[in-house]
């Protein structure tokens, strides 16, 4: 493994490896959460908060209780039960000492548990045998990353609406095909840095 | 819904209720997994085992476990399946578990056998709960190996590795990449979307 300056992997995770573009993760709220700015604006703050901090939990207790002990095998429930924990814990102190943000986030925090994005960057970390800085810019840059392809894409969506589109192809269908033009677009940064 | 026939099962998950196409879930690991024909089938392979398995537990376990907390039971009981196939895949096809990185892992986090769990085992015996998850898996697996087929076919010329267009065939980059995914899946969407708007339009004029 190379040693990768974590600034590189923060501007490779947003625009040469974005999570959505290159590896189709959290899709499922990328496609159903994108029709209005402000509303993806908000559930990309909350996929980059979320993910921040879980990074963070999953590399620690990865390696100082997963790796001493012998049971990387568990690594699938532990993530999973960390981050759900995570996203409660968040919610409840969101509730309580920012009830603001808790009113602009509330109804996309639960949804967040079930964000392949999430599971998925704690999973590249571990394969790609990322340090603990490197795990940082990682999480936070594919964060990043995510809430700027949705926003993009509800931006786009909302010129569309008056648009004429052939009865199969509405909702979902164009979304799709819409992505891939961004992707398309996307892979025109791929010149710039190269993570693996 | 106990009477459920095998046949009316398998017919709901491959084409009525298609969890891809038709409910546009668990698209994720879809689309990472279908630059190959090979990847795609061992990712259905153990999406099937996972679903069938993970719904037949939560079946069994159902009339015993507290509501609130089914959520995170069902959670466990997917990711325990989970960890066997990627252990599985690990043991016996290395280069596999390799290719697929963390796709395997993410089957976790994939909607459909939590929606599956939900929706249908919940309520269901274990027997019929199990069937379930093999038409669902099933039905996104035929998804899976059609995109994929599309893509392999442009991208390489090749299907399953073998090569069938010939030298005259100059191979479609962008078909590997991220941006092929996309357009073939929604393709294959709009296609099964013209034709079940067909037949519902035929049923309404047949009813009326």
């Amino acid at each position: 493994m190379i040693e990768l300056n974590p600034l590189l992997i923060f501007f490779a995770a947003i625009f040469t490896n974005n999570m959505i573009f290159s590896y189709f993760l959290g899709m499922c709220s990328f496609i159903s959460v994108s029709n209005e700015i402000p509303t993806s604006l908000g559930l990309g703050q909350a996929v980059t908060f979320v993910l921040t901090f879980t990074t963070i939990a999953n590399y620690l207790l990865y390696h100082y209780v997963l790796v001493p002990l012998g049971l990387e095998y568990l690594r699938f429930i532990i993530f999973i039960i960390s981050i759900a924990a995570f996203v409660q814990l968040l919610e409840m102190v969101v509730e309580k000492y920012f009830p603001n943000l808790y009113y602009a986030l509330g109804i996309f925090l639960p949804l967040i548990t079930v964000n392949c994005a999430i599971l998925g960057v704690s999973l590249f970390m571990v394969i790609r045998q990322y340090t603990f800085l490197q795990s940082l810019a990682f999480g936070v840059g594919s964060g990043i990353g995510w809430t700027l392809a949705i926003v993009a894409m509800a931006g786009i969506k909302q010129r569309l609406k008056r648009a004429i589109i052939p009865k199969g192809l509405e909702g979902p269908g164009i979304t799709l095909i819409i992505t891939g033009l961004m992707a398309l677009a996307f892979v025109g940064f791929s010149g710039i840095v190269q993570i693996q | 819904m106990a009477k459920d026939s095998v046949k009316d099962i398998f017919k709901m998950g491959i084409w009525d209720d298609n969890p891809i196409f038709r409910q546009i879930i668990g698209i994720c690991s879809t689309l990472a997994a279908t630059n190959l024909m090979k990847n795609s089938l061992i990712m259905g392979l153990g999406l099937i085992f996972t679903t069938a398995f993970s719904e037949l537990t939560v079946s069994i376990i159902r009339k015993f476990t507290p509501k609130h907390i089914r959520m995170m039971v069902q959670v466990l009981i997917i990711s325990v399946y989970v960890i066997i196939v990627d252990i599985f895949l690990q043991a016996y096809y290395p280069e596999m578990s390799k290719a697929l990185g963390p796709y395997v892992g993410l089957i976790i986090t994939n909607c459909i056998i939590m929606g599956r769990c939900e929706a249908y085992a919940q309520n269901n015996p274990p027997l019929h709960s199990f069937l379930d998850g093999i038409a669902s898996g099933a039905g996104y697996t035929i998804i899976l190996l059609t995109i994929a087929f599309i893509r392999e076919l442009l991208g390489f010329g090749t299907v399953f590795g073998v090569k069938v267009l010939g030298d005259w065939w100059t191979n479609w980059t962008i078909m590997v990449m991220a941006p092929g995914a996309f357009f073939v899946l929604a393709v294959v969407v709009w296609v099964a979307r013209s034709i079940t708007m067909k037949e519902e339009k035929k049923e309404e004029v047949a009813t009326s």
